[in-house]
Parts: C-alpha cells; structure tokens; sequence
C-alpha cells in the first residue's frame, strides 16, 4: 500500500479522475435512463457510445484531420469540437434508435420475458462492436490533438488542465441540460410519467412507444457526446473499448442508484475517482479489481445506491 | 403414410452418406501414393489487436510457401493459417485443430509468448514440430517441449539489451517501468529491470489485450518520478495510448520498448509527434537488410514492404519446407530434421541449441528508432 504515493500525487489523480468519471457518467446517465423507464439493462448502450466516438473520428477525418495534425486558433478548435459533438450525438441517437426500434421494440410487442431483452441486448453489443472491428481491421483510429493540455490555472499546487475543464464542463451543462428536460418539460414530464406507471401514463395520453424512444435518443446523445470527449482525452479508439467502458458505467449508475440522473453523475465521478487513487493506492493493476470491491461494498450498506431513488418516485 | 416417407427419406440419405463417404476416400487413393498433399500451419493473431506482426509473418510463410510450391508443381504444400487472434485462451482448441490434422508436419508459430504456454504443451504431446519466429519469452525453452524451437533470441537477450541501451546510450539514471502483466511484456520489463537496478525510480502495471485505455494513474507517477526514461514492456496498442497520455501530460522522456511495440499502429495511435523518438527493441536485424532478394520477392507476392519477422518466419517456414523436400514426410522425421538442422537463412544462420533455442553466437539485438513517422534501425545493441 503506497500510500506516500497516494498523497504525494492526490491532486493529479483527483483531476484526472473527475474528467475520467464525468466520462463514465454521460454514459451512465444513457443506462440509468433506460432503466428507469423500461426496468431494462441496456447492454447495448456501450456500442452507443461508440457509434459516437466514431463518428467523431469520422467528422474529423472529413475535415482533412488526423492523428498528426496541428490546429491552431481557437476559433477554428472550437468549431471542429462542435461540429464533431454534434455529428458524434446525432450518430448515437441514431444507433440507440435503431436498437429500440430493431431489437427492443418487437419484444415489447410480443411481451417477451425480461430474458429475452438481455440476450438480445448483449447480442445487440456484440454485433455492432464486432462490425466496427471489421470495418477499422481492428486497429486503432488515431484523433488529431484538438484541446490543448496546458493548465489553465492550478488548485494547491495541482495544474488543471484545459483538456479536462471541457470535459468536466462539458459532462455537467449536458446533464444540467438532461435534468432540465426531464424535470421541466413537458415530453420530460411524460418520460418520468412513464417511468412510474407506464398503464396510467397512456391512459393519461402518454404515447408510450414515442416516449421510449425518447429515453433511448436522450440516453443515446448523452453518450455520443461522452464519445467524442472519450476520443480528446484517451487520443486514439479501438473498436473494443465499449464494452468494458459501459460495464464500468453501469456500475456507476448503479453506484449512484439506478434510475436516479443526479446519481448517474455522482456514481461516474466517483468511480473515476476511486480508480485513480486505487491505482496511485496500490498500483495500477488494482485499479479495477479496487472499483468493483468499493461497489459491491457500498451495495451490501445501501442496496438501492448512493442517491436511492428511481426516476418516476416524486421527491418527497 | 408418413412412415413410409420417414424411412424412404431416412434411406437416401444414408446411402448419399456412404456413398459421399466412399467418394472422399476414393479421391484421396487418387493421389499418387499419399507422399504429397502436406501442409504446414501458421499459429498466430491475424486478427485482433496484436495482429500486425501475426500478419507480417504469415506474409513472409506464404512468401516461403509459394516460392516451394512453384519449384515443386508436382508436389504442392499447403498452408493452413490458424489465427489465435493473440488469445492464449484460443490457443489449446486451435492446437488441437493443428494436431487432428494428419496432414500438418509442422507450425510456423505459435507467434506470441502467451499463447505459446496454452499450445505448446498439446504439440509436444503430439509430437508437431512448432518452430517460433518471434515468441520469446526465456522460459518457453525451459519447458522441456521436445518439439520447440525458436529462430530469434529471447527477452534473456533483448530485455538487457534494452536496459544496457537505456544505461548507455540514453545515459539515463532514473527509468520508470512500466509492463501489462502479460508473459512477455512483464519477462522483459523484469530483465530491464535486473540491469538498471538502482536506476529504477519507480514502477506500474497495466491492463493489456485492450482493456484498459486511460492510464491517467500511471501517468501521474511517471510524471512526479521525474524519470529521464520510461520502458514499457507490451503491445503496441496500450503503448501508443500511454506515449500519447504520458506527452499530453508534459512528459518528454524518452520510450523505449520491445518488438511487441514496433507496429505502425503504434505511431497511429500516439501521433506522429508524441512517437517521434521512441526507440523499440527486437532480437531481429532490419527485415530490409535480408540477404538475397527477399525484399523484392515479398513486395512482389504481398504488395507490402516485409515487416518485422517477415524474414524470421521466411526462414522458419523454409526449414520447415526443407525437411518435407528431403523426404521427410511424417511429423516424428520432420521433428528430427530440425533438431539436426543447421544453415543458412535470409535473416541469419541457423543453429538451435539442445533446448530448442538459436545458438546464441547467431543471436543480434537491435535498436530501431521512430523518425518521421517510419520505424528505421538505430544501431546493434552489442553484447554486454
């Protein structure tokens, strides 16, 4: 246990944590969406994730950008970071669609049993990550080297670098923005609706298919969005990197309690978090093996996760 | 009705079986007395994320292949290519496919360390020649595999030969390293580490096989270490992630690595400017100073320049070939040949030693170097 090195390099580890977890938290939010509304894991929501990192790559590479291009201007980084925010959103909307569409919705026609979603759900993942391994020959694909990773300004010593301010930043207007949909609005209202009591919520006028499909659009651009921030900071994308990602974001939303959107955010920036000082703590090949102990504990204390409550439950 | 139909159907096919039966072993009768119509197989990733060096060398087999077959029309070999995707969970069942097949007298391969601890042990049972041209983790020879063989050094020559690199020619005093715990990255990083002693400032473990991608954590260290150069022991997908990582976050420190590494995929995934420098290890010589017109002879058949252990694996199948030229025409002659073998190949001159290892004499550890994007030799590490 190393823990001079824990402390010597906490304000690092901290820094990257929060911008690995904000991460895992865009995509947790996809899955504790899901869940809430359909009581379904929706395993296929980590190849979501990288239909939009790849998209992203793809936009760039439209744009004349690769691994060793150098952009300058601000101007100029600043519209290539949108336009492949946008392009990598609307891919994973589209990908998250045509899964509900494809995959989930004949089984809700049908009543399938729960079973049938998973399987198809893990079917669905494999698919779609092996047809992009095929299609990049499963090398990785390189990302020009957009954000600069100069400190902007320091905490105590520790440098906070641009790079993770944007994603940091990023992760939290687009869930302020989620919340705000969801709590404010009337299609959220629907959403939430739906996620308490499906039966009731048609009887009251919901239209349950299109507001499922709503779920799995908004889950799907949460993660397009975490794609593309994913590409900036890991800097390269190799077609199998969704799996373990979106297990360790479902985690994160089960950390934070399943269902629950704010919990989604704090599960994922903790788990960033707890893997970093993990690896400073014992070595980086702990890091794993130190986040699922740290949720299977907080589990056996608080079963329904952090935060507890489930998205259709009014706050009291 | 349907009972009849049942047992009129049940009887034509029973007749197409036995008839199709009789027809396979009629062709093979057909044959001009069973002394033709062997293969050899090549046992490494050609898919997967460490499958570049897989394909560099199934390329240089086909090459070995190809010039045998258009010398001896009448008595062709085939080449069975058996891709483990680098998986040494793939490895046994992929083995036993080799084995089952009568026809197959020798394996180019297995290529990676890993995988070679899952196979080599079925192959030794079943008494299959396997001749490896770029598995080198030390222990493999210690095994007591009768049917081992390897045409390079191993990491017992190329993990010092890094570290005497690092002492000598980088001059540095403080390395951090770095391995993926997997049997080959984490055996040379050991032997680095065994040479450069007190100059280790500190050292991490990684996810390989591409399970981990943010390496934030070790960053950090290697970082706050202060360390003047950094040895990873792995694959070229993690490294080009942690050299990309390790450059974002203001370090400049030299990276040097092993022959898991040299791959263009590693200058893809840093960038061209975070790669340039980094200096790769490999118990080969540049496989573009080949003796003969093997260069030539391989960009004509692949449409690709040969790339490392293309001619390691040339050389390995031609030994292979050679044994079935001279008449040996069963697994356990063949096996004999190679033991006995001595000559002359396009990559060095081959001699193994009673373990199944290169003579040592034959043994040359170089240094290549990233510049400009291309991978080009830097100098020979000479013998300590």
């Amino acid at each position: 246990m190393d823990f001079d090195g824990l402390f010597s390099h906490f304000g690092e580890l901290t820094t990257t944590g929060l911008a690995q977890g904000a991460i895992y938290a865009l995509v947790a939010l996809g899955y504790t969406l899901v869940y809430g509304v359909l009581r379904l894991i929706n395993f296929a929501h980590s190849e979501v994730f990288i239909s939009g990192a790849f998209a992203a790559i793809w936009t760039w590479g439209v744009l004349g950008l690769n691994q060793d291009s150098e952009v300058s201007g601000l101007g100029s980084i600043v519209l290539y970071l949108l336009i492949a925010m946008v392009v990598a959103a609307l891919a994973s909307a589209l990908t998250a669609t045509v899964i509900e569409r494809i995959a989930y919705r004949p089984l809700r026609r049908h009543n399938a049993p729960p079973l049938a979603f998973l399987i198809t759900a893990i079917g669905a993942s494999i698919a779609i990550s092996e047809a992009f391994g095929i299609f990049t020959r499963r090398l990785p694909q390189g990302v020009p080297n957009l954000v600069s990773n100069e400190p902007l300004f320091h905490i105590a010593g520790t440098p906070v670098r641009i790079m993770e301010v944007l994603i940091i930043g990023a992760a939290l207007a687009m869930m302020v923005g989620l919340d705000i949909f969801i709590n404010r609005t009337r299609l959220g209202r629907g959403i939430r609706a739906v996620a308490q009591d499906p039966d009731t919520a048609a009887l009251m006028g919901v239209n349950r298919d299109r507001t499922i499909l709503l779920v799995f659009i908004a889950g799907g651009t949460m993660a397009g969005v975490a794609g593309m921030l994913y590409d900036i900071r890991i800097g390269a994308l190799t077609y199998s990197v969704g799996f373990l990602l979106g297990l360790k974001a479902f985690t994160a939303a089960v950390l934070g309690g399943i269902g629950n959107l704010r919990g989604a955010l704090l599960g994922g920036l903790l788990l960033g978090l707890v893997e970093n000082y993990a690896s400073g703590l014992l070595g980086t090949q702990w890091k794993d093996f130190a986040a699922f102990v740290v949720l299977v504990v907080l589990l056996m204390f608080r079963p329904t996760g952090l935060l507890g409550e489930s998205l259709g439950r009014a706050r009291a | 009705m349907r009972q009849r139909l049942a047992r009129v159907l049940g009887g034509v096919a029973l007749v197409a079986l036995v008839a199709g039966g009789a027809a396979c072993s009629g062709g093979g009768d057909d044959a001009a007395d069973g002394a033709c119509g062997y293969k050899i197989a090549f046992f490494g990733a050609l898919t997967g994320s460490s499958a570049a060096l897989g394909i560099n060398e199934n390329n240089g087999v086909k090459l070995a292949v190809d010039q045998y077959n258009k010398a001896n029309p009448d008595c062709k070999v085939e080449l069975v290519e058996l891709d483990s995707q680098g998986s040494p969970d793939q490895a046994p069942q992929l083995a036993q496919r080799a084995i089952d097949d009568e026809k197959i007298l020798g394996i180019v391969g297995p290529a990676y360390s890993g995988e070679s601890e899952a196979a080599n042990p079925l192959f030794a049972e079943a008494g299959l020649v396997h001749i490896t041209p770029s598995a080198t983790r030390p222990s493999l020879a210690d095994q007591g595999w009768k049917t081992f063989f390897r045409v390079v050094g191993n990491d017992l020559s190329q993990g010092p030969a890094a570290g005497q690199y690092i002492k000598n020619v980088l001059k540095s005093d403080k390395v951090f390293v770095i391995d993926d715990q997997s049997a080959y990255g984490a055996g040379l990083a050991d032997e680095v580490k065994k040479v450069l002693g007190p100059a280790v400032v500190g050292s991490d473990k990684v996810q390989g096989e591409g399970k981990q991608s943010d390496f934030s954590g070790v960053v950090t260290k290697v970082k706050n270490s202060g360390a003047t150069a950094v040895f990873y022991g792995g694959y070229y997908q993690e490294a080009g992630l942690i050299r990309k990582q390790l450059t974002n976050a203001g370090v400049t420190a030299p990276l040097v690595a092993g022959d898991g590494v040299n791959d263009p995929a590693y200058i893809t995934t840093a960038g061209q400017a975070a790669a340039e420098g980094t200096i790769l290890t490999c118990p080969c010589q540049p496989a573009t100073a080949a003796r003969g017109s093997f260069v030539s002879d391989f960009k004509a058949l692949n449409g690709s320049e040969p790339g490392t252990y293309s001619d390691t694996a040339y050389d390995a199948a031609n030994i292979l070939l050679a044994g079935i030229k001279a008449g040996k025409k069963t697994r356990a002659d063949l096996l004999e040949f190679v033991r006995g073998y001595t000559g002359e190949g396009v990559a060095a001159s081959y001699k193994f030693t009673d373990k199944g290892e290169l003579d040592p004499a034959q043994v040359k550890v170089w240094a290549y170097k990233v510049q400009g994007g291309q991978v080009v030799p830097d100098q020979e590490i000479p013998k300590a």
